[in-house]
């Protein structure tokens, strides 16, 4: 099992911090899963994350320049790591004017992630440092836990209004409540609605569009019979949708999210070369 | 200064007016001594040249500067005045428009303040420019308490975080920066072990040297003894002193002849063992998902804190020391390390070291000469008021 990738170019290494420091705000401790062409940083629904789960998949060759992998086996050619991305992240964030920087997995005590960064010096050699950041390294018989999630049979699929606007929208609310309702129906509008003893606050957006989701078997999917006027609605915690919309650096290309009525939502958030969809429980 | 302690100690002498602070626990201490030529005027003893001394609280002296660049830009002179039969400090800032305005602060008459230490003694320095030292602690964080400094093949300086014994090692981020011998002015390390030592202290001085633009040479020894780190111009003199942690375990080896040191080297090729993990991983049952067995016992020294058996004292011990003695009182820090040991739990009192030389962080008053029973309580630094 091996692992080595190399990012020379400046600006994909700015973007891969910035998808590192995206997960990390998401995720105390999350899985590193390693494939021939491509990363995935997922965290699976467990109790202790309050049920919200996330799957963010990137292409390798979007980012590094070298990246050679040899899984567990030649049957199952991947890995999977634990690691705290906060640890990756703050090795990242000052190769900022790195000439190179290299990551690789190494066992010398315990597995660790080892990134080398080599910096600019005005000396005859460069500078390196290093980062052991040390990772559990998980085995074949438990990777079933972490499978894509499958996209839930929503009610309403509706694109998210401009990110920064929502992101302040729910800042503000967060310090009045706990929980929001999101709400949206097949006609663009979407309601992000708070109530408490005191105030009850409604912010309106309409005019979003609402995404077209064709079925496995070619058809139209079946929320085509279902009233456009009507109302899809999950009542979930502020905090986790505040964590979503703050570790959002870069306007992503498309974003829209999945009502599951009184269950879930599932949020899409587009790059040109990462995928991020997050899911969080409607609270009973 | 007020990142080391909480009361700036002001002592004129001959040579210029030395501000110092020092830490509770003993094991920082600095000193800043402006010449004579840094003032318009010095006058550093009354009528009959008596010089004194006195301590202020930290709080309230800066509190007169507080803010610099308003303080730049009406201020035309200070003057601080120190007259024993008052019992002020006065400091008194001419600003413009005719205004002065007067701080009294009140103080405290202290003995001197003075950390044992001798540059000439320390076998290793380093002098770089402080923009090469600052840009080196960039990388460790903000919430680092400790920092590891030392030298590995190739003449290449390492920094490297030091993982606290009570961090479980297979849980910490170890980050580790390699300077080129070339990045320095000068490098003359002699082979040993590496020092570990606060990094919140050295930022400090790190951000007044690098805003003074002056290089930074930094004068070490073995573990336990103290680093010093310098920065001299023509009218000022600066010395910042450190506790390192102790080692017991290299205190009783002599250094290697061959200067191995105990860093690894920077090289491209780590230990790539994961498929033999693997196996091991599979084959035995595991319940919880990362499953990482035991690491293997770590080459990490750890220095072990005084409290520890006395039966390992006592191994350490030289002849002359009373078995079961307790433990010499050890200066701790904030962690709970001993600090500023250099001899490990030897007895302090050596014939053949000089009473100056002592491991010793600061003079005390211990009675030099002749070996005797250890002192049931060091002194690490005389108390302001001479008694303890």
């Amino acid at each position: 099992m091996r692992f080595r990738a190399k990012i020379v170019d400046l600006a994909c290494l700015n973007h891969f911090s910035r998808v590192i420091n995206t997960i990390a705000k998401l995720a105390k401790t999350c899985t590193l899963r390693l494939t021939v062409g491509k990363l995935y940083f997922i965290l699976s629904d467990k109790i202790a994350n309050g049920g919200v789960s996330m799957w963010c998949e990137l292409c390798q060759g979007n980012f590094f320049n070298e990246f050679q992998m040899e899984g567990v086996a030649a049957e199952h050619n991947e890995i999977y790591l634990e690691l705290v991305p906060e640890n990756l992240s703050r090795a990242l964030k000052t190769a900022q004017s790195a000439k190179a920087v290299k990551i690789k997995l190494t066992n010398k005590h315990y597995p660790c992630l080892r990134v080398a960064v080599e910096l600019p010096s005005l000396s005859s050699s460069s500078r390196i440092v290093t980062h052991d950041i040390p990772v559990g390294v998980i085995p074949r018989r438990l990777w079933n836990d972490f499978r894509e999630p499958s996209v839930p049979d929503f009610d309403v699929s509706i694109y998210l209004p401009v990110l920064k606007t929502m992101k302040s929208v729910v800042e503000r609310m967060k310090n009045l409540s706990n929980s929001i309702v999101i709400e949206a129906n097949l006609s663009g509008e979407m309601n992000l609605k708070i109530e408490t003893d005191l105030v009850s606050v409604t912010t309106h957006f309409k005019d979003l569009g609402n995404p077209s989701w064709t079925s496995e078997d070619g058809c139209q999917s079946s929320t085509q019979s279902r009233d456009p006027e009507s109302m899809a609605e999950a009542r979930i915690d502020i905090k986790k949708l505040q964590q979503l919309l703050a570790g959002q650096q870069v306007n992503p290309t498309k974003a829209l999210c999945n009502i599951v009525s009184k269950r879930i939502v599932h949020f899409i958030l587009l790059h040109e070369d990462v995928s991020l969809q997050y899911f969080i429980p409607a609270l009973v | 200064l007020s990142r080391i302690g909480d009361e700036l100690y002001l002592e004129p002498t001959e040579s210029g007016l030395s501000l110092r602070a020092v830490n509770s626990s003993r094991s920082a201490f600095a000193s800043f001594l402006f010449a004579p030529l840094f003032f318009q005027l010095y006058e550093p003893g009354g009528p009959q040249r008596q010089l004194s001394r006195c301590k202020v609280l930290m709080k309230s002296f800066l509190g007169v500067f507080r803010s610099l660049p308003s303080l730049e830009k009406t201020v035309g002179k200070c003057l601080i005045l120190l007259k024993p039969p008052a019992n002020r400090l006065v400091v008194q800032l001419h600003c413009k428009y005719g205004v002065t305005k007067t701080h009294n602060l009140t103080f405290q008459e202290c003995e001197r303040l003075q950390a044992v230490f001798d540059t000439q003694r320390c076998a290793s320095s380093l002098c770089a420019p402080a923009r090469v030292l600052a840009e080196a602690v960039v990388h460790f964080p903000q919430t680092l308490a400790e920092v590891t400094l030392g030298a590995g093949p190739g003449g290449k300086i390492s920094l490297r975080n030091y993982v606290e014994d009570e961090a479980e090692p297979s849980k910490t981020m170890v980050t580790e920066l390699w300077l080129a011998e070339d990045e320095f002015q000068t490098v003359a390390v002699a082979p040993g072990s590496p020092i570990t030592f606060c990094l919140k202290e050295f930022r400090g001085l790190l951000t007044f040297a690098e805003a003074s633009n002056l290089p930074l040479t930094i004068h070490y020894d073995v573990p336990g003894r103290p680093v010093v780190f310098t920065l001299d111009d023509a009218v000022l003199e600066v010395r910042l002193v450190l506790a390192t942690l102790s080692d017991p375990e290299s205190s009783s080896q002599p250094p290697r002849a061959n200067g191995v040191s105990h860093l690894p080297a920077p090289s491209d090729d780590f230990a790539d063992d994961l498929e033999s993990y693997m196996i091991a991983m599979e084959t035995s049952a595991y319940e919880e998902a990362s499953g990482v067995p035991p690491s293997p016992t770590f080459p990490l020294r750890t220095p072990r804190p005084a409290e520890s058996d006395p039966e390992e004292e006592e191994e350490e011990e030289e002849e002359g020391a009373v078995p079961g003695t307790p433990p010499h009182k050890k200066v701790w820090d904030g962690q709970g390390h001993a600090w500023g040991q250099g001899d490990g739990h030897r007895p302090l009192l050596t014939p053949t070291l000089s009473p100056q030389f002592r491991s010793l962080f600061f003079g005390s008053v211990l009675t030099p000469g002749g070996p005797g029973p250890a002192p049931t309580q060091e002194v690490l630094a005389e108390d302001s008021d001479g008694e303890y």
